[in-house]
């Protein structure tokens, strides 16, 4: 039989070997991360622009900001759930709670801050849409708690922080994937969180004002900057260990992983970069929306190479 | 009393005894494995040996999957057995995400997590595991590690200096050993999987984690109507799986 090559002396070869499982964390904890990044990301940024300006500026951000976010967390919600082998038992989590274990920490505080979102979202809607079921119980009592929303949004913003950051403590706890072994995730969660809400919030923005959205353009500027400066260390000067310098080595060599991270880099990073940094100046309506769909998918791409490509190292 | 296992590499001679005994012992459905014997060739011809690693799971005093299952589902016995409740498991794989050493795999039949338990049901009624039983030369050796006159303990203390765990630096604190390892057995990075190069099949990779024809769906409804039953068919699809032997590096 010829192979093509030889084999070097000293190297060693499998010949005899199980068939090892593939990707088991796949496209669903993608989704996950990611819409868990707009669900947080819409309220932290939402937050700093409603520090910044006034709320008549934004007049759509009250009710918009809650029903985005909750729409993205639920999202979140069901796909962690369908993407558990035994999705009926994930009231264990509930029931038998192991606090060592950042899925259950996580997923005790996600669960908390949608039910608050989910709140927020409903009196917004209903204060903004007086009209809607008037005679309506239910929509009369949230009516009457309109006074709540002001005082539990803080709350629910500093909530926001340890639920966008915590998958980056699971990956951290995923002691197999060395890729995922750095306090670089936690910053590149929070970056993450930044980019796609300010993104998110740009399609809503027609109507604020010039400084609200500048605002918008800056963080988005700001979020994907620093983000991509970080892929780009991590993707050529990562010295973490053998294991996360072989993973990188394989996609660095091209192939399917290869291509999906450099268009993910282009679509998420560099057009958003330019546009946002563009629209500082003069804000353009058409190319922010342009640049905030492409930093939702790219965003996406880039999650996703991140989760699959250290799955795919052998490990015995 | 802290059990421990302790592979001699210099006596294994690769026969799959153990591989097999495990299988039956703990039924552990096809395309999952609690214990492989992997071989691993070196060198070019004529110089060339061929060495045999059987691997498991290493049951660590600080262990990485203990520490990320949600619902303590996997969780320590008195005697150090790293055990697994698959009443209690919700199948999230954040377990097979945090062994080092791949140790843990999805069961297809009931879909949770599982791996090998030195076979604690055996222990607990004074037998040994199934795979120690099998080994025709004894090169598996189990007993207390903390007991200084137990064969374990006594086979280390003989053998110190060459006494080693896999991936040390993973601070996972193994307690299973081997002697006669080397980094070219031991550390996965060190050898290579080449297509074409496997003795008797040329799967690297499957395709899917479990039964390829379990749905997202039976997910949901197999606790009320069952699972299907399972064959080698709908496990092993190996036509299409050899498509996917690229899948890795
Ligand atoms: S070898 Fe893996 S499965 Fe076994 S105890 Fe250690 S971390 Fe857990
Ligand atoms: S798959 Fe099961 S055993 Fe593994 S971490 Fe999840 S709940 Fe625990
Ligand atoms: S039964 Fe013994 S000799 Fe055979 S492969 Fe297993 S450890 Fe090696």
């Amino acid at each position: 039989m010829d192979h093509g090559t030889a084999i070097e002396a000293t190297k060693a070869v499998v010949t005899l070997d199980v068939a090892l499982p593939g990707i088991i964390w796949g496209w669903m904890i993608t989704l996950n991360m990611w819409a868990k990044s707009i669900g947080t990301g819409v309220i932290l940024v939402g937050a700093f622009l409603l520090y910044r300006h006034k709320k008549e500026e934004m007049p759509n951000l009250r009710w918009l900001m809650p029903l985005i976010s909750s729409i993205a967390l639920n999202v979140f919600l069901l796909f962690t759930l369908i993407d558990l082998h035994q999705p009926l038992r994930m009231i264990n989590i509930f029931l038998h709670p192991h606090w060592t274990s950042a899925i259950t920490v996580g997923a005790w505080m996600a669960t908390l801050f949608t039910a608050l979102i989910t709140l927020l979202a409903l009196i917004g809607f209903f204060d903004q849409h007086p009209d809607v079921r008037r005679h309506c119980g239910l929509a009369k009592k949230i009516r009457g708690m309109s006074g709540v929303y002001e005082k539990i949004f803080p709350f629910v913003v500093v909530l926001a922080i340890p639920v966008t950051l915590y998958t980056a403590v699971i990956m951290a706890e995923s002691s197999a994937r060395e890729l995922w072994q750095a306090p670089a995730e936690l910053i590149q969660m929070l970056m993450a969180a930044f980019m796609v809400g300010s993104a998110t919030l740009v399609l809503i923005a027609d109507k604020w004002s010039e400084n609200a959205r500048k605002d918008l353009a800056l963080v988005l500027a700001l979020a994907v900057f620093f983000s991509f400066l970080m892929y780009m260390g991590e993707y050529f000067f990562s010295f973490k260990s053998a294991e996360a310098e072989m993973t990188l080595t394989y996609v660095h060599s091209g192939g399917e992983y290869n291509v999906q991270f450099w268009a993910a880099m282009l679509l998420g990073f560099i057009i958003p970069f330019f546009v946002a940094f563009g629209s500082l100046k003069e804000y353009n309506k058409t190319l922010m929306k342009f640049a905030a769909v492409t930093t939702l998918i790219g965003l996406y791409m880039a999650k996703d190479v991140w989760l699959k490509i250290p799955q795919l190292l052998p490990l015995s | 009393m802290k059990l421990g296992f302790l592979v001699d590499l210099n006596l294994c001679m690769g026969c799959k005894g153990c591989e097999v005994a495990c299988k039956v012992e703990n039924e552990v459905p096809l395309s999952t494995w609690r214990l492989r014997v992997k071989y691993i060739d070196i060198g070019t011809f004529p110089e060339t040996s061929r060495n045999f690693t059987p691997l498991r799971c290493n049951h660590c005093a600080n262990a990485p999957c203990e520490r990320i299952c949600p619902v303590s589902a996997l969780h320590y016995l008195d005697n150090g057995i790293v055990n697994v409740d698959s009443e209690r498991c919700i199948g999230c794989a954040g377990c097979v995400m945090a062994c080092p050493y791949g140790a843990i795999y999805i069961d297809p039949e009931t879909n949770t997590a599982d791996k090998c338990t030195y076979c604690a049901h055996r222990i607990e009624s004074g037998m040994m595991p199934a795979c120690v039983v099998a080994c025709p030369v004894e090169a598996n050796i189990f007993g207390d590690i903390e007991d200084e006159t137990s064969h374990i303990s006594r086979y280390i203390m003989e053998h110190q200096g060459g006494v080693q765990v896999r991936k040390p630096e993973k601070n996972t604190n193994p307690h299973h050993f081997y002697v006669g390892g080397g980094n070219q057995t031991l550390n996965p990075l060190a050898h290579e999987r080449i297509e074409g190069y496997g003795l008797f099949n040329n799967i690297t990779h499957l395709k899917h984690v479990g039964d390829p024809n379990h749905s997202l769906l039976d997910r949901f409804v197999a606790p009320f109507v069952g699972h299907e039953k399972l064959d080698n068919k709908s496990l092993m699809d190996l036509e299409s799986q050899a498509q996917e032997n690229k899948g890795g590096h």
